[in-house]
């Protein structure tokens, strides 16, 4: 097997093919781009929303005049 | 012929020290007094401190060590071994996905800091220092992209020397030049980077971490 055809084998997705690209008016951006971007919004809202392991713990702590 | 028998020797008596206007001692006393011990390894951290927002930015710190640890192996052993051997792929792939852990941590934790207003109470420095830390790094990433030594390499040198010529940096900042940007990509911008990354935690330290809208409210 080509020093080709085996890192082609080795891939997981096949990227041996011109990139897609999403394009929106002057916007030119990569498919893959737009995944990362994508899982970056969806990663920052996750941050946001999801309350921290013990967080409430230690607050109730700090009201309840315990250790922080 | 023997000695006379000597005896120890006298240490004269402690006089009170003498103020020193020296500059080792004015900065060690304004380094002290800007940031003494228990404020740099505080004890503790308050509750509004435990978010996920603030874990983006421990992970976009440690993905910067792997970065630097995995280009320093890079650089030891040159582009031949990072593209021809197996361990080779194995340090290059972790140098370029830590990268990319990096700017997806970093993003993360710079969206955040800007929708809680982090410049607030005087704060100021410590978000400037992070958004240029983001802008800083940009560069960096992209000297080491041209500097694979690879076809990939010389398409993006390429292609991005537009876009610094349309600027007029193109004299003097020439992706083409693989000496040039490879002194970039492993001297000049990561120093740059791990220094301003240093101020940041310091000032987060000095200052204190920007306590939610509603605590300040209360507070003020």
């Amino acid at each position: 097997m080509s020093l080709q055809g085996a890192a082609i084998a080795g891939a997981v997705f096949n990227l041996n093919h011109p990139a897609h690209t999403v394009d929106w008016s002057f916007i030119h951006l990569s498919v893959a781009n737009v995944v990362v971007i994508g899982l970056m919004l969806i990663v920052f809202v996750a941050a946001i929303a999801l309350p921290f392991p013990g967080a409430t713990k230690r607050d109730a702590a700090r009201r309840g005049g315990g250790g922080s | 012929m023997s000695a006379a028998p000597t005896s120890p020797p006298t240490i004269p008596p402690t006089s009170p020290p003498i103020p020193s206007k020296s500059w080792t001692v004015k900065v060690r006393e304004r380094g002290v007094e800007a940031l003494p011990p228990e404020r740099l390894l505080p004890d503790g951290q308050p509750t509004y401190v435990a978010s996920w927002i603030y874990v983006f930015g421990v992970a976009s710190i440690a993905s910067l060590i792997v970065i630097i640890g995995s280009g320093c192996i890079l650089a030891l052993k040159g582009p031949a071994w990072w593209h021809e051997t197996g361990v080779g792929h194995f340090f290059n792939s972790i140098h370029m996905w830590s990268v990319e852990l990096f700017f997806f941590a970093m993003v993360v934790h710079l969206w955040g800091k800007y929708w809680m207003a982090a410049w607030r109470g005087g704060r100021g420095r410590v978000w400037v220092t992070g958004a240029i830390t983001f802008l800083v790094a940009v560069p960096c990433a992209l000297t080491g992209y041209v500097s694979q030594q690879n076809f990939d390499a010389q398409w993006i040198s390429t292609q991005a020397k537009d876009a610094m010529n349309s600027v007029g940096v193109g004299a003097f900042f020439n992706l083409t030049n693989f000496g040039q940007m490879y002194s970039y990509h492993i001297l000049l911008l990561p120093i740059a980077v791990v220094a301003l990354v240093s101020v940041h935690v310091l000032l987060v330290r000095r200052n204190g971490v920007v306590p939610p809208f509603e605590l300040e409210d209360k507070l003020s």
